[in-house]
């Protein structure tokens, strides 16, 4: 496989973006990684978008953007795989450009989720499950991950207080990023007094809905060469799968999705956890990300409690992880995100993440899971 | 008729229908691959080992531990008027997983992850959205109508 750089980068505010229709919200994202990457659009040779069409009024998204952004007739189609639907996208221009049939291609990740009432979203996001098997006794996507944390509380000893200190420290970046849907920091206590949402889980260890988009401009080895900025190598590229339903998973303490996906992405790398400098993985719930660190390899299994409580995931720790605040900080628009989170990686592999900057950074991670580890797409970048 | 099974039930048409006419019977039923006798439950009409489309259904006991729980207090559509409900996932004795809620016969302090439960079927004949379900229960309870 050819060798595939990102030579632009564009990322939209998230949050309830009720000014834009989801192709503006696009055109955002796509005119600053354009005019990062200093080339011209004419040389765009195909867009690949990763969204989930069911929160959109627009039928087939792919059109309406490709047509707003003026790169008709050049081809364009969509990626689903719930809320790794960015990632999924990422992959194929990967795929697309690898194989000589591409040479560069804008991938867009975007989402518009307030354009349905809230009743609507609860109906839809709970069908992440099984319908047949688990929706029937009212499952809701809080509610999966809360079964995991259960679980992990069960089996290692995972406290409450572990659990909201992963949204402490994602609250804590998220106030220092001008993209964030919630720029505020938050604390223990002010979490545990938050409404009940699925037990454990309160108000403050879920992430919000929320609008956006995010732009990554990738090219082949010979023109990502002789690009004006600075490049960024997706050198490690893996997705994997898991049963859609809970009652076919192994345990409930983990995700063997994240678990396959980065024992592949590390060896096409050639690089083991100790060589993430930062990371970005999917923190939906607080439970997601101290899995991630597990699964990921980060720490050992069932430590994730106490890497988060030793502070190991921030800045001067061992793995900084979602510096940027996350998913649980910055908002969740499931089709932006895992663009969102490749850009924000790119950002900091090119050192130009500011107050949020992890020292040194050379090589990152991001880790993009799919509705409850369904599917996972985990990338391992390098800087040039 | 599998539309009986459950609340807000999203797809009434499936080839283990029968389930759910066992389960109205007092019965609970797992799926056998007639070809390879590979088992499943929740019941699969089609063999992922050995492709065979040909099954019959196999009576599990019902007795189960608990693998976990949650209490859901954020409702999605179609279950507003239930909500807070707490549903667990339980491993089987006889193989695989079930997901359901708990029954009036177990008190919410008693609930712990590993317990010992026993997987009853129910019937509702006055309620219009739900006529057959099983639910959570303490061991040695039996099938009853609601």
């Amino acid at each position: 496989m050819a060798r595939v750089g990102i030579i632009g980068i564009g990322h939209g505010e998230f949050g309830r973006r009720s000014d834009a229709t989801v192709q503006e919200l696009a055109f955002e994202a796509y005119r600053e990684a354009i005019h990062d990457a200093q080339v011209d659009p004419a040389d765009i040779d195909g867009t690949v978008i990763g969204s989930v069409p069911e929160y959109h009024k627009q039928r087939s998204l792919p059109g309406v953007v490709q047509e707003y952004l003026g790169l008709n007739p050049k081809p364009t189609w969509l990626t689903e795989v719930a809320c790794a639907s960015g990632s999924a996208a990422i992959r194929t221009a990967w795929m697309g450009i690898g194989s000589g049939a591409h040479k560069m291609m804008a991938v867009i990740g975007c989402q518009k989720m307030t354009e349905l009432a809230t009743p609507e979203i609860l109906a839809l996001m709970g069908r992440v499950g099984e319908v047949q098997w688990e929706s029937v006794f009212g499952t809701t996507f809080p509610a999966y991950y809360a079964l995991f944390a259960q679980s992990h509380m069960h089996e290692f000893g995972t406290k409450r207080e572990q659990l909201l200190q992963v949204a402490v420290k994602n609250h804590y970046y998220g106030a220092r990023n001008p993209n964030a849907l919630f720029q505020k920091e938050i604390t223990i206590e002010k979490a545990l007094a938050s409404d009940p949402v699925s037990d454990p889980f309160q108000v403050y260890d879920c992430c919000a809905n929320a609008d956006g988009a995010a732009c990554v401009i990738l090219a082949s080895e010979e023109i990502a060469k002789k690009a004006k900025g600075p490049v960024v190598w997706l050198d490690g590229m893996a997705c994997s799968t898991a049963s859609m339903s809970v009652l076919r998973r192994p345990n409930l303490t983990g995700l063997p999705s994240a678990e396959e996906a980065s024992r592949i992405a590390y060896e096409m790398a050639g690089v083991g956890p100790k060589d993430i400098k930062v990371a970005e993985v999917h923190d939906c719930f607080t439970i997601a990300e101290i899995m991630a660190y597990e699964d990921l390899g980060f720490c050992e299994r069932g430590a994730g409690g106490k890497f988060i409580e030793e502070k190991q995931s921030y800045i001067g720790g061992s793995t900084p992880v979602n510096v940027d605040g996350g998913l649980k900080s910055k908002g969740h628009p499931i089709g932006a995100t895992g663009v969102s989170m490749t850009v924000e990686i790119a950002k900091q592999l090119r050192g130009e993440a500011g107050e949020r900057q992890v020292p040194d950074a050379d090589v990152g991670l991001t880790h993009n899971v799919g509705g409850i580890g369904q599917y996972c797409f985990v990338q391992v970048l390098r800087r040039d | 008729m599998f539309k009986w099974f459950g609340k807000v039930n999203f797809s009434p048409y499936t080839k283990v229908t029968d389930f759910a006419d066992h389960l109205k019977d007092g019965h609970l039923m797992a799926s056998k691959c007639k070809q390879c006798g590979q088992e499943s439950f929740p019941p699969k009409a089609d063999c992922s080992k050995c492709l065979s489309g040909e099954f019959e259904f196999t009576e599990y006991d019902g007795q189960a531990t608990l693998l976990s729980f949650t209490k859901i207090h954020a409702a999605p559509t179609g279950f507003e008027d239930t909500v807070p409900y707490t549903v667990g996932v339980v491993d089987l004795k006889d193989g695989g997983r079930l997901l359901a809620w708990f029954g009036e016969s177990i008190a919410e302090s008693d609930i712990k992850i590993g317990m010992d439960l026993q997987v009853v079927p129910q019937i509702f004949e006055e309620i219009k959205d739900i006529k057959v379900y099983y639910s959570l229960e303490k061991p040695g309870t039996t099938w009853s109508k609601v």
